[in-house]
């Protein structure tokens, strides 16, 4: 690990002005990922500012919604009443992810910046554009099994791990971020994350220094039909291969008012299907509208030499988990 | 810096990027707590912080100043063990042993964790206040702690024993 200071500052404009100030500074929360790759020598941050003691509570905002502190911790966040009962997919997506420890470690705000785990951008002998940008991808001739089916480049094709965030991409999350000299701005989760093209290396829309204070979930009609399923090598503690954020709303004459779908797993973001989203519309909800549906967003699929098997999988999983959700009684939770 | 475990306190000078794992064992001499993978994906290193299961490897020291922290050496003594260190002799839950003292404080955090109603990827039914305890359950909330040496029925049983028959005793939880 290369030396640097750390600062603990009071609050988040504190926070924002030691990182606009301080040359290669990184917010420092749960440290589970950050402290890692420190220690790989991956991430070489010369300053380190804590932000794990701020933003730390869950309220209700006006309208119904909930606003979530970047700094609760994960299992703060899966275990809240509010979140079991109004968001079940986000206690599902969470609770899917990494392990106990792990999570009572974790804070929202890294868990939405976490980066990826693609083996080669983790192996400093290997060439990595993420991390040295213009050095070329050894993944693209490698081992391509956990790799991007969408949205992937010739630079890049690794995937975001997140599983909370595909929840929130789902659910229409907006981030709450501070920038310098008290700048505030929101920004919906499913535009934060960028695809690799050319500059991999960006991995989001934050500008230098913008901090994550809170995440934002709207009122929803999909308490009762939603989940999250993850497909992975093991039964528990493991990345996704793929993974599926399926929500319904059912009209009284039992057609498809809203669907929502968001992937994991698959690209160098959580990927929000709306291609499929838009079909299931109005429609009624048989098999074989789930499957076109899934046929449809699966369409721009692009697989690597290790991970076509991703492309069928993660459709059998979405018909599979709507079909479950359609079937659901309404009253049951 | 100055560290609070298990009810003793610690000044230390360190230097800043000491992981909390790294002060134990190799300043402080406290060597129940092992290093496994030094990456966050065994649980060889778990400590409670404030009661909570934490991994002390991916922490940095820094961090947890003034927090209360407990390791192996503060749960029992050879004299007087904790109930779960007699269930993991009496199940046989473990071999070499390395994994032990991260398994069992693991599970004195998941106690915790259900008594405060926590739901896992496993539990069925997300509004209910109680979660119902189970071998399943147990597997899932236990997945963070790998043991190398297969010991994993064991440590099931044992785990599921203390969390069903709470002691009496009102042992250090
Ligand atoms: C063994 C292992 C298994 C895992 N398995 C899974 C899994 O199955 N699913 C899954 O989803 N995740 C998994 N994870 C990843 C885990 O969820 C992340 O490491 C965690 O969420 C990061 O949160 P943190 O608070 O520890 O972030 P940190 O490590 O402190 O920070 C991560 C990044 O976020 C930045 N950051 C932190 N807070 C803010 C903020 N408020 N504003 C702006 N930037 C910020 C930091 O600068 C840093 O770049 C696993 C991790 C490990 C080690
Ligand atoms: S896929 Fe992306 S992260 Fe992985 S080696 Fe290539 S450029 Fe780096
Ligand atoms: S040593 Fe910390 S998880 Fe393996
Ligand atoms: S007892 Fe040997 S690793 Fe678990």
């Amino acid at each position: 690990m290369t030396p640097f200071r750390y600062e603990k500052p009071a609050d988040t404009a504190g926070a924002v002005e030691i990182s606009r100030r301080a040359p290669a500074a990184r917010y420092l929360a749960g440290g589970t990922n950050l402290v890692d790759l420190m220690r790989e020598t991956i991430e070489r941050p010369e300053t380190l500012v804590d932000v794990s003691h701020l933003s730390g509570e869950i309220r209700d905002i006006d309208g119904g919604g909930l606003r979530i502190g970047a700094g609760v911790k994960n299992t703060a966040v899966a275990a809240h009443r509010s979140v079991r009962e109004r968001y079940p997919l986000l206690t599902q997506a969470i609770l899917s992810g990494a392990s106990a420890q792990i999570r009572n470690m974790a804070s929202v705000g890294g868990n939405i910046m976490q980066r990826t785990r693609c083996l080669y951008f983790y192996d400093d002998a290997s060439r990595c554009n993420k991390r040295e940008p213009g050095a070329g991808c050894d993944a693209l001739q490698g081992f391509t099994r956990n790799h991007a089916i969408l949205g992937g480049s010739a630079s890049c094709v690794a995937t975001h791990p997140s599983d909370m965030c595909v929840a929130l991409a789902a659910l229409d999350a907006s981030v709450q971020l501070e920038g310098p000299r008290g700048a505030r701005r929101s920004l919906n989760l499913t535009d934060l994350h960028r695809l690799p093209g050319n500059t991999p290396e960006i991995e989001t829309g934050l500008q230098p220094g913008e901090l994550i204070t809170a995440v934002e979930l709207h009122p929803n009609r999909f308490a009762n039909r939603c989940s999250y399923r993850k497909v992975r090598d093991r039964a528990s503690f493991a990345f996704a291969l793929v993974s599926v954020a399926a929500a319904l709303d059912l009209a009284d004459d039992g057609s498809i008012r809203e669907a929502r779908l968001a992937l994991g797993g698959v690209a160098h973001k959580p990927w929000r299907a709306r291609t499929a989203e838009a079909l299931l519309a109005g429609k009624q909800p048989a098999e074989t509208q789930f499957r076109q549906a899934a046929d449809a967003e699966l369409s721009a699929a692009r697989p690597l030499p290790h991970n076509a098997f991703k492309i069928e999988l993660v459709k059998r999983v979405i018909v599979s988990s709507f079909v479950a959700l359609a079937q659901r009684k309404e009253a049951s939770a | 810096m100055h560290f609070a475990i298990n009810g003793r306190s610690y000044d230390v000078e360190l230097d800043i990027r000491t992981s909390l794992l790294d002060l134990l064992r190799d300043r402080l001499g406290l060597t129940g707590t092992k290093k496994g993978c030094d990456q966050g994906a065994c649980g060889a290193c778990t400590v409670l912080v404030h009661g909570e299961r934490i991994l002390s490897c991916l922490a940095l020291a820094v961090q947890y100043q003034r927090r209360e922290i407990m390791t192996i050496e503060g749960l029992g003594t050879p004299n007087a063990l904790h109930p779960l260190q007699q269930g993991f002799i009496a199940h046989d839950g473990f071999q070499c042993g390395y994994c032990t003292p991260g398994q069992i404080l693991s599970a004195v955090g998941l106690a915790r964790e259900l008594q405060n109603g926590v739901p896992s990827a496993v539990t069925a039914n997300l509004t209910d206040d109680a979660v119902e305890v189970t071998a399943d359950e147990v597997r899932e909330r236990m997945s963070g702690n790998l043991c190398r040496c297969g010991a994993h029925n064991g440590i099931v049983e044992a785990v599921l024993e203390y969390l069903r028959e709470p002691p009496e005793t009102g042992a250090a939880r």
